[in-house]
């Protein structure tokens, strides 16, 4: 099925997106990529309700002979980490490239079309070569990445943010100003080292006027495969008391799970195997927090 | 918008470069017409003036990453409180992670202000041979965010490096943000001058962690930093209960010690998980002081031995006007 043709207003190209969410931190490797894609995938398949133990809502729409017509939410995911894209990787499309004609054609993920994402990823030669860039080139390409994409006619475009307050997040402000930017998630990881640059991105969200979404903690507590036994390898509570002093939403805890990077290639096998996982109720129940 | 479409994977040459301003990637930036004309070439004054103000600075050291989040702060100040056991050796760590300083609170100097003496800025002490100097103290509010571009961030970690009273130190330990950018390319350009011991690359065990980790190997040969070797970190997890072993980061392409291997770099050691060491940093606390026999304490003194040795020997071989940086 090819995307729906866009209904670009070139002077505001994307006005027609209806939901824009910005994945932020302010700290680095909290797992602001990964709750990206899982976020993404989630949303993409929001119009479908996954009961465990029961029929698919889907399955029972194929039983009643219909097969189009609910649940085609398309989602945009945007790498805003210019020097460390990892959404490719992330969701094994790295060997894809984006082609160039008048403007950059996202990527899709899926067959359906209804994922597409756009990296500065695809459009390296070698995977191992430094991305290195001044302020002012991550500017240009941020705007590219916002003005001259092809977005087709998204419900939602979800941006993975590097972390920091810096250029790429000045420009993205800069750049939005103007559309249905939703807020920020905003994602920590416990200990106290990563809520206080959590708390300087707040800062920044207060300052140029961002929505706060909510606040996610990841990487909260590891339970031992072995044993159950829980371990807070990176402290305990920090996110949930954060949103509380700052009078943020807190929208909710992810456990450690090691394998969450081979649940993130998109396919419905692997997608089948998340939804086994606490860390898959962790994130349905953000999603449910975030559409509601 | 002008089509900058085949220069976005093409980075900035570099000012010194031949193609400066020529190049592809050079559509769009500001610099442009700077660097066509030759005149960002010239070497900038401040790269004499820092070689002279570090010239008491015996062993320079960058410890970098690509990725965010392994544990660069944690293992700068681990390495700090580490080499300052020896009591006769005075050390230093300048926090260059302009947007996100965590090095005041991870080695106990949160709260503190910088005083300006006679002789510059002078770092804040946390013992009599340990000091530290970070945007962080110069913050009004710790929950501030700095809000800056890139070339205001230049600017200060030039003035961390000609105005701060380093005094005569025996190593300057300097923390790095994720990514590759103005703060990296400025800390080469302003030390490029100086004799600079190398880079430590720190990793955790999977992928997506090595996939930035390889960018970072690369940008430092491409600039000329030596690279003393990497370091995995978060190489596994032992449950305090069971004592099983649990690869929480996977080393789904065989971690960092098989990276270094394919990038022809040393591998200097692996430090696994402790919830004690997260709680430390939170804390301030040397972790290898408060729990010296805990593995990850062993491991970190073996890695910090490593480092230090090799150190000597690279201080040595350029003692000798057998090894030169640019």
């Amino acid at each position: 099925m090819d995307h729906m043709e866009t209904k670009k207003n070139v002077e505001r190209p994307l006005a027609f997106v209806k939901h824009i969410i910005l994945i932020m931190s302010g700290k680095g490797g909290v797992g602001k990529s990964t709750v990206a894609v899982h976020l993404a995938l989630r949303l993409k398949n929001a119009g479908f309700k996954v009961i465990r133990g029961v029929r698919t809502v889907r399955a029972k729409i194929r039983y009643l002979g219909i097969t189009e017509g609910i649940g085609n939410i398309l989602v945009g995911l945007l790498d805003a980490d210019l020097c460390g894209p990892s959404i490719p990787t992330m969701l094994n499309i790295e060997q894809k490239k984006s082609k160039f004609s008048k403007n950059w054609e996202p990527v899709f993920v899926d067959m359906e079309q209804r994922l597409c994402v756009m990296s500065v990823g695809f459009l390296l030669t070698n995977r191992n070569d430094a991305i290195i860039l001044r302020g002012p080139k991550k500017n240009a390409t941020i705007k590219q990445f916002l003005n001259d994409v092809d977005w087709p006619d998204l419900d939602y475009l979800i941006i993975d943010m590097p972390p920091g307050t810096s250029d790429e997040h000045i420009s993205v402000i800069e750049n939005l100003r103007e559309y249905n930017l939703d807020g920020a998630l905003l994602i920590t990881t416990p200990q106290a080292v990563a809520t206080g640059d959590v708390r300087r991105e707040l800062s920044f969200c207060k300052k140029t006027v961002i929505p706060i979404i909510g606040i996610v903690e990841n990487m909260s507590g590891f339970v031992c495969p072995y044993c159950q036994e829980c371990t807070n390898i990176f402290s305990k509570g920090g996110g949930e008391f954060l949103a509380n002093q700052l009078e943020v939403p807190f929208l909710g805890r992810i456990p450690i799970c090691p394998q969450i990077s081979r649940y993130q290639d998109g396919h419905a096998e692997s997608l089948k195997l998340f939804s086994q996982t606490n860390e898959a109720d962790s994130i349905e129940a953000i999603v449910k927090k975030l559409v509601k | 918008m002008e089509n900058v479409a085949e220069s976005i994977p093409n980075a900035c040459p570099g000012t010194a470069s031949q193609t400066a301003g020529k190049a592809s990637g050079c559509e769009g930036c500001p610099n442009q017409k700077l660097c066509s004309t030759g005149k960002a070439a010239a070497v900038d004054p401040a790269v004499e003036e820092v070689r002279q103000h570090l010239s008491t600075v015996r062993h320079k050291m960058l410890v970098m990453s690509g990725k965010g989040g392994v544990g660069k702060s944690t293992f700068v100040s681990q390495l700090a409180f580490g080499i300052a056991e020896d009591r006769t050796k005075q050390v230093s760590v300048l926090d260059i992670d302009i947007c996100g300083p965590s090095i005041p609170r991870v080695m106990g100097a949160e709260g503190q202000q910088v005083h300006l003496s006679g002789s510059g800025w002078s770092p804040v002490y946390i013992d009599e041979n340990l000091s530290v100097m970070s945007v962080g103290f110069l913050l009004e509010s710790l929950d501030s965010a700095v809000i800056w571009r890139g070339p205001r961030k230049a600017g200060l970690i030039k003035d961390f490096l000609c105005k701060v009273d380093w005094n005569e130190l025996d190593y300057l330990l300097i923390d790095t943000p994720p990514g590759t950018s103005d703060e990296h390319l400025s800390i080469e350009k302003y030390l490029s001058g100086s004799t600079i011991d190398g880079a430590i690359i720190v990793t955790t065990p999977q992928e997506i962690a090595l996939v930035d980790v390889r960018k970072q190997i690369n940008f430092c040969k491409r600039v000329g930093i030596n690279i003393i070797g990497v370091v995995e970190n978060m190489s596994g997890f032992v449950c305090p209960k069971c004592t099983r072993e649990t690869q929480i980061f996977i080393p789904e392409t065989g971690g960092g010690e098989k990276m270094a291997e394919e990038m022809a770099v040393p591998f200097l050691g692996r430090i696994p998980l402790d919830p004690r060491i997260a709680q430390c940093c939170d804390d301030g606390q040397s972790f290898v002081s408060e729990f010296p026999d805990s593995p990850a304490a062993v491991a970190y003194k073996n890695v910090i031995a490593t480092i230090v040795s090799r150190c000597e020997k690279v201080h040595q071989e350029a003692a000798s006007g057998a090894m030169e940086t640019d």
